[in-house]
């Protein structure tokens, strides 16, 4: 079942490659229009990078969520999803799950190329990688939950905003928190480590949660 | 006496009309003991003059917004367990004073700032998750004003509460590691000093005038929800005529 929906959003991804690509364009714009806001030192931009990369993540991690359950509610698949035997709770697990390979992952793989824009260091780099490589799938954990609240609703996509954007902020911090202490010498590990723990905290209480929304929004 | 048949909207109702009137002359008279307590019985502070007297709404606004938004999840979270409709009312009933009082600590810690540190603003852990308080004050009523089914929006409404409760402990620890990466400590505001008696009293006075105020406000619109949604029983057309 895990497999089968992954391969299936997977799949259904890829014969619209133009929504994939849209989110990561977004990124990759947000991230170059602040040098042209503040100017172009690199000193300062190589302070600022690791904000800015986890504040443009966020953003389009946060903008493709609609996408995560739109599309199988309008043509009643996720009713029938909730109709199966199997645990939705796993479903939507699958369905974060794909979503964060779809639209997290590229973002990971592009970083460090925006990473080199703002000068950043090869060790600052490795280290933001990774962070991002640990704190996305919170994103799209997280992001279901959100999603899952305002299906079918009037304003969805600003309403998820304001619901999403408050709890990401812990991942936030920790994020662009372990690239900046690995900068000041202190070491990434503590962060990374939290960023773990977020993230195995996400992966065994959102998908509950997100499912219990699901089962809220369908009656 | 059976508690639970205050469970039912319809006596709840007519319970929540007699109490309003106690809870709002409690509000009156402590707020006007706690002002004159505040004003001219507590003594000037040595070092902050009289500008520090905002910590009598300050402080019991700032206890409130935490609170109100504990007591708002916990009555989400029975209305969403029991399916009893009074408790998801009431919890739709918290959240404008909870966000009223947390916006109102906001405003007065920036009034307070100003003078105190030269600043409107700073990135301390405590006004930061304060900040963030209020966006999930903000979400939890724009989500219930979204959507029109009632019964829907309880139960969307307690989840986004409940999961927005485990991670208020998450957010203020973050927020406040954070900020020790960051800054120095330009101002420390953990250090309480030594207060005196009075000052303590008046702020204890006033959080109770805050809390009778609150209390009176929220049964007055848990009262205007009841009407609202049983609009259509035969009970309220009895009020009606």
């Amino acid at each position: 079942m895990l497999n089968w929906v992954i391969q299936r959003d997977l799949m259904l991804a890829m014969r619209r490659r133009s929504d994939v690509l849209t989110t990561l364009f977004f990124f990759v714009i947000v991230v170059s229009l602040f040098p042209l806001a503040v100017g172009p030192e690199l000193n300062m931009l190589r302070q600022m990078a690791p904000g800015v990369v986890w504040v443009a993540a966020l953003l389009a991690s946060m903008l493709s969520l609609g996408r995560l359950f739109a599309s199988d509610y309008q043509d009643g698949t996720l009713e029938q999803m909730l109709l199966t035997p199997y645990s939705l709770s796993l479903t939507v697990l699958a369905k974060a799950l794909a979503h964060w390979l779809v639209s997290g992952l590229p973002l990971v793989l592009i970083a460090p190329l925006l990473g080199l824009q703002y000068d950043m260091s090869a060790e600052a780099l490795g280290v933001l990688v990774v962070s991002l490589l640990l704190g996305t799938p919170v994103l799209s954990l997280v992001g279901a939950i959100g999603a899952a609240l305002t299906l079918g609703l009037r304003g969805g996509g600003v309403l998820i905003s304001l619901l999403v954007l408050p709890l990401y902020i812990p991942v936030l911090i920790f994020g662009a928190g372990a690239v900046e202490a690995s900068a000041a010498g202190l070491g990434a590990a503590a962060h990374l480590s939290l960023l773990g723990a977020c993230l195995l905290a996400s992966l065994a209480l959102a998908p509950w949660a997100a499912a219990a929304a699901l089962r809220i929004s369908m009656e | 006496m059976n508690w639970f048949k205050y469970a039912a909207p319809s006596s709840f109702y007519f319970l929540a009309g007699k109490m309003i009137p106690i809870f709002a002359v409690l509000a009156a008279v402590s707020f006007a003991v706690g002002l004159y307590v505040g004003f001219f019985v507590a003594p000037t502070d040595h070092q902050q003059g009289e500008a520090y007297r905002i910590i009598f709404i300050h402080v019991p606004a700032a206890w409130l917004s935490m609170f109100l938004y504990l007591i708002m999840a916990f009555w989400a979270g029975i209305g969403w367990a029991f399916n009893t409709r009074l408790s998801s009312m009431m919890a739709t009933a918290i959240a404008p004073t909870g966000a009223m009082f947390t916006f109102l600590a906001l405003w007065s810690g920036a009034l307070w700032g100003k003078p105190m540190w030269g600043a409107w603003w700073v990135w301390d852990a405590r006004l930061t998750s304060e900040l963030i308080l209020l966006f999930l004050y903000i979400g939890f009523m724009s989500l219930q004003a979204a959507i029109d089914d009632p019964r829907r929006a309880d139960k969307a409404g307690a989840l986004l509460a409940l999961v927005g409760a485990i991670n208020v402990p998450i957010i203020y620890f973050s927020v406040k590691w954070w900020n020790t990466l960051h800054q120095g400590a330009s101002v420390s505001l953990t250090k309480a000093p030594a207060m005196a008696a009075t000052m303590l009293n008046g702020m204890l006075i006033m959080s109770l005038a805050c809390w009778m105020y609150a209390i009176a406000v929220i049964l007055m619109r848990v009262r205007a929800i009841i009407l609202e949604r049983e609009r259509h029983t035969a009970w309220v057309g009895e009020i009606k005529k």
